[in-house]
């Protein structure tokens, strides 16, 4: 193997992980305030629906990516409303948010699919991407903020008698989520393959969440998780390319399987399954319980 | 009292919201008159996919246009090859349909399901081979094109490396890959193929990573037997060439797209409609391709290919077309270097349509 073979490989690896490091740290961060948000394939579809949709109508990166966050906030905001406010099933809410996404990003993107565009180097969000894990580490094991989090995570009536606000704290988290499931999907459309079409993401918001459970709620875990994922399905690619036959369709499964293991790993010991999942992770919270 | 009327007043946008949305469908369905013919499509993908599905719905408007009132058409997109297509197949059949095109070959089983339950309703069923009283299938020969890429890959490619992009081990895409190699390696012995799976019909991203991997190992000519246009995109970034797939593609990358493949599904539509109008539509299986104009070439890209290529890429369809080349001639040998065609005869259709092994000069395998 020659060095440029190996850095090219590198390259795809770098260039296809990121979104999955993306859409994984922002529901880390939401996972440890105790909320399940399953809808990030949904979001992530709509992030790249907007964002492409933007970019053709202005040709400016910047709107494009303003518009995409935004309808992360927008999506996300409305999810935290229904789960924090309504009180409603956090599973149903996300599965419901997954398949509104996916219906109304084809129904906005129709017009669009097919569009040419210049797509965006992939370097930017690549460098961001290790920077974010990095940030959002030290900020939830070394900063307040980060612990409130945590505390409000682990266990929402201590978190509300110790003064903290419980649903606000709960809001920003949903929130910091579903940008960074936009940007994931404003990544995948305008950098990874730049195009609009329907149900690109293909399943991608569903791998980054079980990284999350994967890395078991560890940002330094889930770059791991992220680049073990994504560089086992680019060395696949290139062990077909020289020849070797592999099974396909199980490394399609891969990432479901490894997290089914470390699920069972974890969960076999009481006191490491405490150690990681948020205790209140998908636990309604009522204010004046 | 408050999150109650919260409640409400949620349910009440979603509603509105809904019934905006159901009104300014398009697929609403029209009100028909008796004598209007219904005729209804089954997608596996979104028609914007501008590839498969897309060029189904490209048929489907011709079949509109040609026919005018005498037919009114449908079509349900994404739908799964499994059991959920049962149900989408007997939703049409319920709803009056006279005529039901179901698009992809994992189809093949629920549509003579259905069938079976609606004798009256007829089914055409695209790149089957189980056909019943009122279940046609049909099929273009796009080896044909194959071949025609092939011979210009095999002139254009300077590393002798081409990349194939390939969906799911199936005849149809094997016959692909067979046909392109023959062409290819016949104009250069040298030439070798890395080909990838990438298990799926449609995933742009999958499908890129595998053209960039493709290219990294020294291939400058991406083949794809996949949907979407991001293998072409990759080549066009990376400056090698490719070919489209499907449907024209030239748009999205101008500079490596030499030629497509295109599926012209217009005419057989139309005809076809055309027969259950008139009382005519019978039961049979159809496998066209250059010769009936089912099988296209898009326009050759003249900035990449001289114009003595583009001279032989024509010949090639037109022997294709008058029968004096055909894409598998003999001698053809399996990887095993058994003799599979013989020297002076050409495959016939029942090899072909289960075409399972690779010829010989074809590395690797079949996966099973």
């Amino acid at each position: 193997m020659s060095i440029e073979l190996i850095i090219g490989i590198l390259n795809i690896v770098l260039i296809s992980t990121t979104p999955l490091v993306f859409a994984g740290i922002g529901e880390l961060v939401t996972e440890k305030s105790g909320i399940l948000n399953l809808g990030l394939e949904g979001l992530m579809l709509v992030g790249a629906v907007t964002g492409f949709i933007t970019l053709v109508l202005t040709g400016n990166y910047f709107y494009s990516l303003f518009l995409s966050i935004t309808s992360g906030v927008i999506l996300s905001g409305i999810f935290a409303f229904l789960v924090l406010n309504l009180m409603t099933n956090q599973i149903a809410t996300g599965l419901a948010l997954t398949i509104f996404g996916i219906g109304l990003s084809a129904m906005l993107g129709k017009k669009f699919a097919g569009t040419p565009i210049d797509g965006l180097n992939p370097y930017y969000f690549i460098v961001i991407s290790f920077l974010l894990v990095f940030l959002v580490g030290y900020f939830l094991s070394k900063t307040k903020s980060g612990l409130i989090i945590r505390a409000v995570g682990e266990n929402h009536n201590s978190a509300y008698a110790l003064g903290y606000n419980v649903i606000k704290t709960r809001y920003l988290t949903i929130i910091f989520g579903g940008v960074m499931s936009s940007i994931a999907g404003y990544y995948i459309s305008i950098c990874y393959a730049p195009m609009w079409q329907e149900g690109m993401t293909a399943g991608r918001g569903w791998i980054a969440l079980a990284l999350v459970v994967f890395a078991t709620w560890k940002p330094w875990r889930l770059l791991v998780g992220a680049y073990i994922f994504g560089g086992v399905a680019i060395m696949q690619m290139n062990l077909q390319a020289f020849g070797v036959e592999l099974p396909g369709q199980f490394f399609n499964m891969m990432p479901y399987i490894a997290t089914l293991i470390v699920l069972v790993f974890i969960s076999s010991n009481k006191v490491r399954l405490k150690l990681s999942a948020p205790s209140c992770l998908n636990i309604p919270y009522e204010k004046n319980s | 009292m408050k999150k109650q009327s919260l409640v409400l007043v949620v349910i009440a946008a979603i509603v509105v919201i809904a019934g905006i949305f159901f009104i300014t469908n398009q697929n609403i369905q029209k009100d028909v008159s008796d004598d209007q013919k219904k005729i209804g499509f089954i997608y596996i993908g979104p028609p914007g996919d501008h590839g498969w599905t897309y060029m189904h719905d490209v048929g489907r408007q011709y079949l509109e246009k040609e026919l005018g009132d005498s037919v009114s058409t449908t079509y349900i997109e994404n739908v799964p090859e499994n059991a959920d297509a049962v149900r989408s197949i007997r939703k049409l059949a319920e709803s009056g349909h006279d005529l039901i095109f179901t698009t992809s070959f994992n189809y093949m089983d629920q549509t003579l399901e259905v069938a079976s339950e609606f004798p009256d309703v007829k089914f055409e069923h695209a790149t089957g081979f189980k056909r019943a009283d009122n279940v046609s299938t049909y099929s273009a020969r796009f080896y044909e094109g194959r071949t025609v890429i092939g011979h210009i890959a095999g002139k254009m490619t300077e590393t002798n490396t081409i990349g194939y992009i390939v969906s799911f081990p199936i005849p149809e895409v094997i016959r692909g890959i067979n046909a392109f190699y023959l062409a290819a390696s016949k104009v250069n012995p040298d030439v070798k193929l890395k080909i990838i799976w990438v298990y799926s019909w449609y995933d742009p991203g999958k499908e890129a990573d595998a053209a960039n991997t493709l290219i990294n190992q020294g291939a400058d000519i991406i083949v794809q037997h996949t949907d979407s246009y991001a293998p072409c995109q990759a080549a066009e970034k990376a400056g090698v060439l490719a070919f489209g797939q499907a449907s024209n593609q030239e748009a999205f990358c101008p500079n490596a797209h030499m030629t497509a493949i295109e599926d012209i599904w217009g005419p057989y539509y139309a005809a076809k409609a055309q027969a259950v109008v008139d009382g005519t539509w019978s039961s049979e299986d159809t496998w066209h391709g250059f010769k009936d104009g089912m099988v296209e070439m898009s326009p050759y890209n003249e900035k990449l290919l001289s114009s003595d290529l583009i001279a032989e890429a024509k010949a090639i369809e037109e022997g294709i077309e008058n029968g004096t080349i055909h894409s598998f001639e003999g001698p053809i040998y399996n990887q095993a270097g058994e003799l599979v065609v013989k020297e002076g005869e050409v495959a016939d259709d029942g090899m072909l349509a289960s075409m399972m092994f690779y010829v010989q000069g074809i590395d690797g395998e079949v996966p099973q």
